[in-house]
């Protein structure tokens, strides 16, 4: 049984790692860029879930839709405001503003909301469901199949739709893509839109299971969803999944034998370890110099 | 009424400066060739015709209207294609989905009847429909290019250097198909390296050396001028 809740535990915890890595992994497939504001777009759906049940006291489904809406309008916001007016900068431009758009989410929302956790209320009043004569935790379990639902609708976005391939088109060859009739910008835009709603879904189940928003809370979430995207092969979307679901797993597990100091300690040492024999990740490419 | 009609562009890079106030027309059904060395301004004058480059000045008609200042991904609506040097296909997507983004500006239905009419001039895309594009041969890839740049049903359609890196027997085959394609009705201009080619399918050739035009004749007037023989037929 302990096993089982566990497993669940990791799985549940490592979704929510998945959903972010996504977005991680996404953008850095179409500008290479490492967006190091994603992590903080979690933070505001964190808040914003707040300010929807704690303080207007709206339905927890409105809240939900709130709050991915919200994150999903700031990832775009962020993009047109800060990254496309430096499409054709150096990489290294870019990067460091991304570093800015973290410190100026982060020092925003201290000044705004401050410094102190706000509790974010309950979602739901569901906290287990029977199954036979097992008890499940009803977070763990809709997170878990709100993120699988969420990954298979992405992977046909991805690979079906039109915009999903014109996506892909853009992050092979931006010029190209142009002469095709895409627009690039707005296919960019359209990224990080799609990145940052998986942020939004990730902040709700988040929220619900850790019920904390914290104006510093985006930071080690961003960074271990980062250390999943680049374990899993940074620019690969199954490679995210994965990515996501091992850490999840490691911290989980490392806690429950009885560690749990030194849960990140693991989670980076899988990270040297897997980067040793697969340095591209898991399901990274290696890339070919073009003829 | 030329269908395309460039005069007086002038193109740079930062302080370089690669095209020099060139002036040409290319008219409706007709095969034209730019020739000349590497460097001469060829790719710099179809990248600005195709909206990747901001020319510093010059006009750029097409169809009686003007292409210069839109930006790229409109000019493909306009009915100008091009099929670009080192032909830059999706390495990662199959045959088919290369294709399809040929014709992204089109529906679904459209790009069906236009992919048979594509399949008809390149048989061996069919056979790799399914394929990924980048394990292709250099000369199904050029195929796959040129095939793409068709699915957007232009007008007139640019080539930029199609024998590049292809053995003389593939050049044939492509250089057939050019002109297969130019008889059912696509307007062609071509940037070629390989100048007697270029010269013996083109109605008419302008020669350029660092950004000017410095000849223009027939195809076959140019490609007995002593000058041209000297300087790119190799004597």
């Amino acid at each position: 049984m302990t096993v089982l809740a566990q497993l669940l535990n990791g799985l549940q915890l490592g979704s929510v790692y998945a959903l972010i890595a996504l977005g991680y992994t996404m953008v850095y497939g179409i500008i290479l860029l490492l967006n190091f504001a994603h992590g903080d777009i979690i933070m505001v759906g964190a808040y914003i879930s707040w300010i929807a049940l704690a303080q207007l006291g709206l339905h927890p489904i409105v809240a939900a839709i709130l709050a991915v809406a919200g994150c999903t309008l700031l990832g775009v916001l962020i993009d047109k405001v800060a990254y496309a007016p430096l499409r054709n900068a150096p990489r290294l431009s870019i990067l460091i503003t991304a570093i800015g758009v973290s410190y100026f989410l982060e020092n925003g929302a201290q000044l705004v909301f401050g410094a102190d956790a706000k509790v974010v209320p309950a979602f739901t009043d569901i906290t287990t469901i029977q199954v036979g004569d097992v008890t499940l935790y009803f977070t763990a379990i809709l997170t878990i199949a709100v993120t699988a639902v969420s990954t298979i609708v992405l992977n046909l976005l991805v690979q079906k739709t039109k915009l999903g391939k014109a996506m892909r088109a853009v992050s092979e060859d931006m010029g190209a893509a142009r002469l095709m009739g895409i627009n690039v910008n707005n296919t960019i835009s359209f990224t990080f839109a799609v990145g940052s709603a998986l942020a939004g879904i990730g902040a709700v189940l988040y929220s619900m299971a850790y019920t904390q928003a914290t104006p510093t809370m985006g930071i080690m979430l961003g960074t271990k969803a980062f250390v999943a995207a680049v374990l899993g092969g940074i620019g690969s979307i199954p490679g995210a999944v994965i990515g996501g679901l091992l850490v999840g797993m490691a911290e989980v597990l490392v806690s429950a034998l009885g560690f749990p100091v030194w849960k990140d300690a693991v989670v980076y040492l899988l990270l040297i370890i897997v980067l040793i024999f697969r340095p591209t990740g898991i399901l990274g490419r290696t890339m070919n110099e073009k003829v | 009424m030329a269908l395309l009609s460039v005069s007086d562009l002038h193109v740079s890079y930062g302080a370089i400066k690669a095209v020099k106030g060139i002036s040409f027309e290319v008219n409706e059904g007709e095969i034209v060739t730019m020739i000349g060395a590497n460097g001469a301004g060829k790719s710099s004058t179809m990248n600005t015709i195709a909206g990747l480059i901001k020319p510093e000045s010059g006009q750029i008609e097409f169809d009686g209207q003007s292409v210069v200042g839109i930006k790229a991904h409109q000019v493909v609506g306009r009915g100008i294609a091009l099929c670009p040097e080192g032909r830059r296909v999706f390495a990662q997507m199959t045959v088919d989905e290369n294709l399809d983004m040929g014709g992204y500006l089109h529906t679904a239905q459209e790009n069906e009847e236009e992919l048979e009419v594509v399949y008809e001039h390149f048989p061996r895309l069919k056979e790799r429909a399914g394929q990924v594009a980048g394990t292709l041969s250099g000369g199904e890839q050029q195929m796959l290019a040129m095939g793409r740049a068709l699915m957007s049903r232009p007008k007139l359609l640019m080539l930029d250097e199609p024998s590049m890196g292809l053995a003389p027997i593939l050049v044939e085959e492509i250089f057939a198909i050019i002109k297969q394609l130019n008889e059912k009705g696509t307007t062609i201009l071509l940037v070629e390296q390989n100048a007697s080619m270029a010269l013996s399918i083109a109605n008419r050739g302008y020669v350029l050396e660092t950004g000017r035009i410095v000849k223009t004749g027939t195809g076959q007037d140019l490609l007995h001028d002593d000058d041209v023989r000297k300087a790119y037929l190799g004597g």
